[in-house]
């Protein structure tokens, strides 16, 4: 039986449904990522675990028990706000303890607890500073500390590292996975960063327009999409268009080009149109690369980004971007210069709708 | 440029002008009771009236009651707008302003109508009744302010992700309301708190007409009896609004400067 299961649950805003028929199970100490772009209903799928929002359908379990209708404060669960959502007018030890003397905690056992958690998120020193004393990680990390200080069921993560700049988002990331980790709790992270939610997540759910296009784990997302929305929203997945020449042996035009693809298109008809999905790291331009498949185009643009080139081609209409990582001795490609980009067929993924 | 402001220190100099003139010469007034020199014998008068004491204590007290009822009401109120009722924010700011726009004696007139000694709730019925009525006037009066001034704090605080994240943490509405909300809107309260008290000190039309010893109709009897006095009481009166005022500033900045930065 999974620790946390969501059934059917729907929800409407009036005559808008933002959650339709979503169904999840997560195991305990199971760390899942929401990932999809603003207003897929995520953060309202996240709340309504919470209990801020009742659902218009559906039921809510937490460890066998059905929570659907019980309130925020009756549900044992910890939640990390994007705002930080700090009590201004408390300190960092107070913060903290809140939760602890809601519950009824000894004087004792709460200074103890307090303690623990300062110490976990390494801020034991700022015990008596405000909110308004410290920087956004720090306050983020009181927030988590204060979450997580009742020893919740579950924690809920609403895009918490979104208001911090890039360099603490990552280290705070990685952080909140190694707390996370420590504590075995079950844990639902609300983002609508892919980088974020390959790089800590257990499972990840794409979610768009309200429904969960996929849930698999960060491998599974990121090289075997699902649908085209999980493609085009997770990495910088190239889709091709092609047209189906024959089923029996797979093989497709992609423009005036016949490439054979390893994945059966037995089910497809001759002349049906097909997208494809290709990583931009999949591709060489080197004639020494591996792989059994070649695509010849015109450069349309090479792109210096650091650790690598990102070279777009045009392959009879489709524009293909793909990266090659830089080296002193690596030469750009030139504008308009035809080039052959080489490939494993084993690269190219049929895309459904 | 240099012109343009030119006309902008005249402007303020008018101003300032206009302002502090008739102050000037009422506070030089209220020093002349001795003949020849200049004295604070208007003043040592006025504090050692008893009737000074009692009309001024009188209203400290009201003040005080209309401060903590009024609060009462206007905070609760403030949050639930915020919270869960933002469609019925401009009929409360509606209502919050009609005080602004009916007289005081339509007010007191209606109140004396409602709440006679011959009515349903005779209010007017006795001293306790009529001062309840005049508190209850008095919190009506600065409703306007009050509200504002609550309002304007809850603006600078996220009410919402607050309530959300003390009631996840297992607290209920009393603890959020007055351990979570209130203490980060104290600024507004103070100031609605300083205002009030300026306005329910000089106050008159309600006191007066509901026969109530209070220091506004205390500051008319003398006014129209006495010669020096009343302009020391005017300008201990205008010493009580600047306190206030001043203190409205101070709780203000102090506010701004503890907001959590993001």
């Amino acid at each position: 039986m999974p620790f946390l299961a969501l059934a059917n649950i729907k929800k409407s805003f009036g005559q808008t449904q933002v959650v339709h028929d979503f169904n999840m199970s997560i195991e305990k100490g199971e760390f899942i990522s929401f990932l999809g772009p603003s207003g897929c209903g995520k953060t309202t799928v996240l709340r309504m675990i919470a209990g801020f929002e009742p659902p218009s359908a559906g039921t809510i379990h937490i460890d066998g028990k059905d929570q659907t209708r019980l309130k925020p404060n009756q549900r044992n669960i910890g939640m990390v706000f994007q705002a930080y959502a700090l009590f201004p007018n408390m300190t960092v030890f107070d913060n903290v303890a809140f939760g602890l003397k809601v519950a009824g905690q000894p004087k004792a056992e709460i200074e103890k607890r307090v303690k623990e958690m300062l110490k976990l998120i390494h801020l034991e020193h700022l015990a008596d500073r405000y909110p308004y004393q410290m920087s956004g990680g720090q306050q983020q990390r009181v927030a988590l500390a204060r979450a997580l200080a009742p020893k919740p069921q579950v924690l809920l993560l609403d895009e918490p590292l979104s208001a911090l700049d890039a360099k603490i988002r990552v280290s705070l990331r990685e952080e909140i996975r190694m707390i996370q980790r420590q504590l075995g709790i079950t844990t639902v992270f609300v983002t609508h960063d892919q980088e974020e939610a390959l790089s800590i997540s257990d499972r990840i759910v794409v979610m768009n327009a309200g429904r969960a296009d996929q849930i698999g784990s960060p491998s599974d997302i990121y090289n075997r999409p699902a649908t085209r929305f999980v493609a085009s929203f997770v990495g910088t997945l190239n889709i091709i268009e092609a047209t189906v020449i024959d089923p029996a042996n797979g093989s497709v035009m992609i423009g005036d080009q016949s490439v054979t693809l390893r994945e059966s298109i037995a089910d497809k008809s001759g002349g049906e149109k097909l997208s494809l999905a290709l990583r931009p790291e999949a591709g060489s331009l080197a004639e020494s690369a591996k792989g059994d498949t070649a695509l010849t185009g015109k450069v349309v643009s090479a792109n210096f980004l650091g650790s690598v080139v990102r070279t777009r081609i045009n392959v009879g209409g489709n524009i293909i971007s793909f990266d090659m990582f830089n080296s002193p001795d690596l030469v750009m490609p030139a504008p308009d210069e035809i080039v052959t980009l080489r490939f494993s067929a084993g690269d190219l993924l049929i895309i459904r709708d | 440029m240099k012109m343009s402001k030119f006309f902008a220190w005249l402007a303020i100099a008018v101003g300032v002008t206009y302002f502090f003139v008739p102050l000037l010469g009422t506070f030089e007034f209220s020093l002349r009771m001795r003949r020849g020199e200049y004295s604070l014998d208007a003043y040592g008068s006025v504090f050692s009236d008893i009737q000074f004491q009692q009309t001024f204590g009188f209203s400290i007290l009201m003040a005080l009651f209309t401060i903590a009822f009024g609060m009462l009401l206007v905070v609760p109120t403030a949050y639930w707008v915020r919270l869960r009722l933002p469609q019925m924010r401009p009929f409360v700011e509606f209502v919050t302003l009609m005080p602004l726009v009916i007289p005081a004696i339509v007010i007191v007139f209606g109140y004396l109508r409602l709440y006679n000694s011959s009515s349903y709730i005779p209010f007017t019925g006795s001293v306790l009744g009529t001062n309840i009525l005049l508190v209850m006037s008095y919190i009506t009066l600065s409703l306007p302010y009050m509200y504002r001034s609550v309002d304007t704090a809850m603006r600078t605080i996220d009410v919402r992700t607050l309530t959300e994240a003390a009631e996840i943490l297992g607290a209920k509405w009393p603890t959020i309301l007055f351990k979570c909300i209130f203490p980060n809107v104290m600024s507004g309260v103070l100031s609605g708190a300083f205002i009030t008290f300026a306005i329910v000190i000089g106050e008159f039309t309600m006191a007066a007409l509901l026969n109530r010893p209070a220091f506004g109709p205390y500051l008319q009897l003398v006014g129209a009896n006495k010669a020096y006095e009343p302009s020391a009481l005017a300008i201990i009166a205008f010493a009580i609004t600047w306190l206030s005022m001043g203190l409205i500033q101070l709780v203000s900045r102090f506010g701004k400067l503890t907001q959590s930065r993001p």
